[in-house]
């Protein structure tokens, strides 16, 4: 079997027993990545040469039995919304294209601490705005099962890059369903953990207060494993959990508990797609087979969980976004011509016509730097977001939205009394086509239906492959847990994939 | 509640972005359908609700009060769009109309 075939699972045990070394690992997937990333379009930026070197590095320290883990020179792959010391992050955005961070993001530190190769950086919608990672401004991702379709997003490209064997697993984050969703349009297994389980420390920031840092792999017994690396409190971020990690790894495989599982009446209404309907189903009846009891339950208020995650995220938006002035680092407008355009404007309009609101060169260069760095999507954010917290506004929009917010938690909080996991479909609909629904952001926005409750409630959710369209296309299942049981949602998915073969099947790429 | 064209106008100065006539009309139609669509929120009554602001319990997380090492200037400044020997340099704030 091919290098690039292999589980990180399979990797970690070959490399042990010396069946190939990280270099033939990490030169398999550059092949692999030379080959056919032209029609994905997964990476954003690699570095073939700095690969190898950590490559190399790794085989060094296992030759001298001194691996820093069992990982040691098992490839990676970042979404490039994680700071990496020295080398550019950009959030596919024109306002970061010169980035270069100072630090690692702590999950990058620990991934490099077990000695993970870090084999390039991933596309993603702008800043990780999006569920196509078509708001991308540094390069464009398809969807490796049909390229006239996208990957979902905004974590697109790691997901593509996991479903076309580029790598055999990758970081994603997570704000409204960014891991799950392209996880769930490319075949991929991908987990949101709680939130706070994974710090957050030198990810950039979209909404705080939902971010949430998770593996896409091929296999859930791999996203335990990444998982258990990442995990954990972290000084740095004042609010990852001071919770023990487990040993997610280990419980993983343990004999699958007799389980209740959820379906949540609502999610099977108007809006799903009949075909990922039907393979929601068969997996639910899977999961019967395995021993699960199946209860029919209700989250009254999920029906409002759209609305209240566009409302909360473009308000911590547009305040985080607001770092972006043209000053400390990023984009800056060129202020000399910026400064001809006003000269021949007034001149036009006349001399009175300048902005008469506080006016300023420093105000005009805030506002033209972010006019040209952002692309559309950002500064709707940006722009509903500033709307919802202005004067007047607030209480109607921002407060009304943290009370349903209560709501929705609640909801979870009464369910999960009754049920110890949930399943449904991860998305309404299967991979949609490339500009489909650029022009229409709240046909875009619906697509996070299933997913955005679970961050607004900060549990775990994982999405798994369980079936195809007929026209060939992934379809995901989803399963949630109460805050902090990562490892009965991984061990769930676990023996649901001992008993089917969707994670196992391979695009076909040239 | 409709968003008027001057709205969106005053709220891009607030988000300090500067709009073009064009995007100044399409973000007008774009927000007020998203405005439309999440006053749906309005729908329920949440007179005694508790605002929910963030998923964690955690309240007052303390650091040990020991110095750490942080980034030094040269550091922090090499990310700068624009820099003056040990400072970041901006346009004018107040009065000068060239923005240097």
């Amino acid at each position: 079997m091919s290098l690039i075939e292999l589980t990180a699972a399979q990797l970690r045990d070959g490399l042990a027993a010396g069946r190939f070394s990280a270099q033939e690992i990490t030169q398999s997937l550059l092949e692999r990545i030379e080959r056919v990333d032209r029609s994905v379009g997964a990476f954003l930026r690699m570095s073939p040469d700095a690969a190898l070197a950590q490559a190399a590095a790794s085989d060094q320290r296992r030759a001298a039995g001194r691996c820093l883990s069992p990982l040691d020179g098992i490839p990676v792959a970042l979404k490039d919304v994680l700071c990496t010391a020295g080398e550019p992050t950009t959030c596919s955005s024109r306002m970061l294209a010169n980035f270069v961070p100072p630090y690692d993001a702590t999950v990058v530190r620990k991934l490099r601490e077990a000695g993970l190769v870090l084999l390039g950086k991933t596309n993603l919608d702008e800043f990780a705005m999006g569920n196509s990672t078509e708001n991308a401004a540094l390069g464009t991702t398809r969807n490796p099962w049909d390229a006239r379709r996208v990957p979902g997003g905004s974590s697109g490209g790691s997901a593509a890059a996991v479903a076309a064997r580029m790598v055999p697993w990758a970081i994603g984050t997570d704000t409204g369903g960014s891991i799950r969703q392209p996880a769930a349009f490319c075949g991929t297994v991908g987990l949101k953990p709680t939130y706070g389980r994974v710090s957050r420390f030198g990810v950039v920031a979209f909404a705080s207060s939902l971010d949430q840092v998770g593996p896409l792999a091929r296999t859930a017994a791999d996203a335990a494993l990444l998982l258990e690396v990442i995990a954990g409190p972290d000084p740095q971020d004042a609010t990852s959990a001071p919770v023990a990690v487990e040993p997610y790894s280990r419980t993983v495989a343990e004999p699958l508990e007799s389980l209740t599982l959820g379906v949540v009446r609502e999610q099977f209404g108007a809006g799903l797609d009949a075909e990922v309907g039907a393979a929601v189903e068969r997996a639910i009846g899977t999961f019967q087979a395995l021993g699960g009891t199946i209860r029919e339950v209700t989250l009254p208020h999920s029906g409002y969980g759209v609305a209240t995650y566009y409302l909360i995220a473009s308000c911590e938006a547009s305040s985080n976004l607001a770092r972006y002035d043209g000053a400390h680092f990023g984009y800056r407008t060129d202020e000399a011509a910026m400064g001809r355009a006003v000269a021949d404007q007034q001149r036009q309009q006349g001399a009175d016509a300048a902005d008469d609101d506080g006016d300023s060169g420093l105000l005009r260069m805030y506002r033209q730097t972010r006019a040209e760095a952002f692309g559309p999507e950002v500064k709707r954010r940006i722009m509903l977001g500033t709307y919802a917290l202005s004067a007047g506004y607030y209480e109607a929009y921002y407060l009304k939205a943290l009370q349903v917010r209560r709501l929705i938690r609640q909801d979870f909080d009464a369910v999960f009394g009754q049920v110890d996991l949930l399943i449904g479909p991860t998305t309404p609909t299967a991979a949609y086509c490339a500009g489909e629904k650029l022009d229409d952001p709240l046909a875009m926005y619906q697509g996070d239906l299933y997913t955005a409750t679970a961050n607004l409630a900060g549990i775990a959710g994982l999405s798994l492959p369980c079936g195809f369209t007929r026209s060939g296309l992934p379809i995901g299942v989803q399963l949630l847990a109460p805050a902090f049981h990562e490892s009965r949602l991984l061990r769930a998915a676990h023996h649901y994939q001992q008993r089917t073969d969707w994670h196992t099947r391979t695009p076909e790429l040239s | 509640m409709s968003l008027t064209r001057a709205d969106v106008e005053k709220v891009s100065l607030l988000a300090r972005l500067a709009l073009t006539p064009d995007e100044l009309d399409a973000l007008t139609v774009q927000l007020g359908e998203i405005i439309r669509y999440v006053q749906q929120l309005g729908e329920l009554d949440t007179r005694d609700v508790q605002p929910l602001s963030h998923a964690m319990d955690l309240t007052n997380v303390f650091a040990d009060d020991t110095l750490l090492p942080s980034l030094d200037r040269e550091q922090a400044l090499a990310n700068a769009p624009k820099r003056d020997a040990e400072c970041y340099r901006v346009p004018a704030m107040l009065g000068d109309e060239s923005s240097r």
